[in-house]
């Protein structure tokens, strides 16, 4: 019987990479959640930069060397493509919402301009800033 | 619950290499995850090779091939060989597809072949599709009527009839459901893009005299609203149709009948 052992079934594979080949749709996904929770990074840091203006002037020279340095650069920088990548996937699901994109071309196409327009806007604040 | 790595009993091992057919020119592997149920062991991938002047040139040719030439024990569902039973649906080069209507050509390289993921396996490449079935009965797939039947059959209009076209032709196959990771991670309370697309084609239908108890039965945090258009069913489904943007329809009639 097929069923004797049917507790034991195995589950099968399923992740993305290895077994589904990454798809333009999921990817464009994921992205926008792990972009929400990376931000949560960037939002605690600018928090922590403006207590420590709060609370006197030496925490803040420490601090601000910290946000200031290469690596709080660094961070910063991600967290502003994040943040256009993340508005921009936002804005997506506000069109899907509303019944229109949902064609398969359509939806791959915002898919990219989600990637390349985080890109361009994210240069553009820096030019900009 | 999100989750991103096999459980042990899952994981899979390499398998056998099975020898090349005496005499083949022009040769095709394919790798195809195994899992016995008599043994217990773990599931592995083997290896077989392919004659392709002796084989048709769709996937499910050479599944066929390598049972009737090479390991008589490969266990797979298959019937009408050209896209309407949807019994041989699987993961194939890294999508899920029906292998009938999927050409050899159409994969790079190795052929890997896996059974439709995220799900309990039967053997080799047999899922059990008990709890998809189950979900897509939950939308009770039939129409349902209160006023009396009529002498002939229910009428409908030319524009009401093409509401359901994109919808009717879907044959249940999963391989949309089991390409969604929302479906993976929540589905065994999300109903999934199959069930989801068979709700919506019984919610348009002109004829249907219970629109409002459907959308009640669908109005809950899992059922629906675990779709999040990401889209991986559309681009999967084997016969071209659009189960996210049903899903999407769902959801705009759910909120159009709250104004």
């Amino acid at each position: 019987m097929a069923d004797a052992n049917r507790a034991n079934r195995p589950l099968s594979p399923f992740m993305i990479g290895p077994y589904y080949r990454p798809q333009l749709t999921s990817m464009t996904s994921i992205f926008i959640r792990i972009t929400g929770n990376a931000l949560l990074i960037g939002a605690f840091l600018v928090v922590w930069w403006f207590l420590a203006a709060a609370s006197g002037p030496e925490h803040f020279t420490f601090v601000n060397a910290v946000i200031t340095s290469w690596f709080g650069d660094l961070v910063m920088f991600g967290s502003l493509w994040a943040l256009w990548y993340h508005a921009l996937g936002g804005l997506r699901h506000l069109i899907f919402d509303a019944g229109y994109g949902l064609e398969l071309k359509q939806a791959e196409l915002m898919g990219w301009g989600m990637i390349l327009g985080s890109v361009l806007l994210t240069l553009l604040t820096v030019v900009v800033i | 619950m999100v989750q991103f790595t096999l459980p042990k009993n899952s994981k899979v091992r390499i398998g056998k290499t099975w020898p090349k057919p005496e005499g083949a020119k022009r040769l095709r592997t394919f790798r195809i995850y195994r899992w016995d149920p008599d043994t217990g062991e773990n599931p592995r991938l083997d290896t077989y090779f392919v004659d392709l002047d002796d084989c048709g040139p769709m996937i499910l040719d050479g599944l066929i091939w390598i049972k009737n030439n090479i390991d008589p024990s490969l266990t797979f569902r298959r019937s009408c060989r050209e896209g309407i039973c949807g019994s041989c649906a699987m993961n194939i080069g890294g999508i899920n597809t029906l292998a009938c209507i999927h050409g050899m050509d159409e994969v790079k390289g190795d052929i890997r072949i896996y059974p439709l993921p995220h799900m309990p396996v039967v053997k080799d490449l047999v899922p059990d599709l008990t709890h998809f079935y189950a979900q897509h009965a939950s939308v009770r797939p039939w129409l349902e009527t209160e006023t009396p039947a009529p002498e002939r059959e229910w009428r409908q209009s030319i524009e009401d009839r093409k509401k359901l076209d994109g919808l009717y032709e879907c044959v249940m196959c999963a391989s949309c459901s089991t390409a969604c990771p929302s479906y993976w991670w929540n589905g065994d309370r999300y109903l999934g893009p199959a069930a989801l697309l068979h709700a919506y084609r019984w919610i348009i239908d002109s004829r249907d005299e219970a629109t409002g108890e459907r959308l009640d039965d669908l109005e809950d945090p899992f059922k629906l609203y675990r779709c999040h258009t990401i889209m991986n069913c559309t681009k999967t489904c084997p016969k071209g149709l659009n189960p996210a943007k049903a899903i999407a329809e769902i959801k705009k009639l759910m909120l159009e009948r709250q104004l």
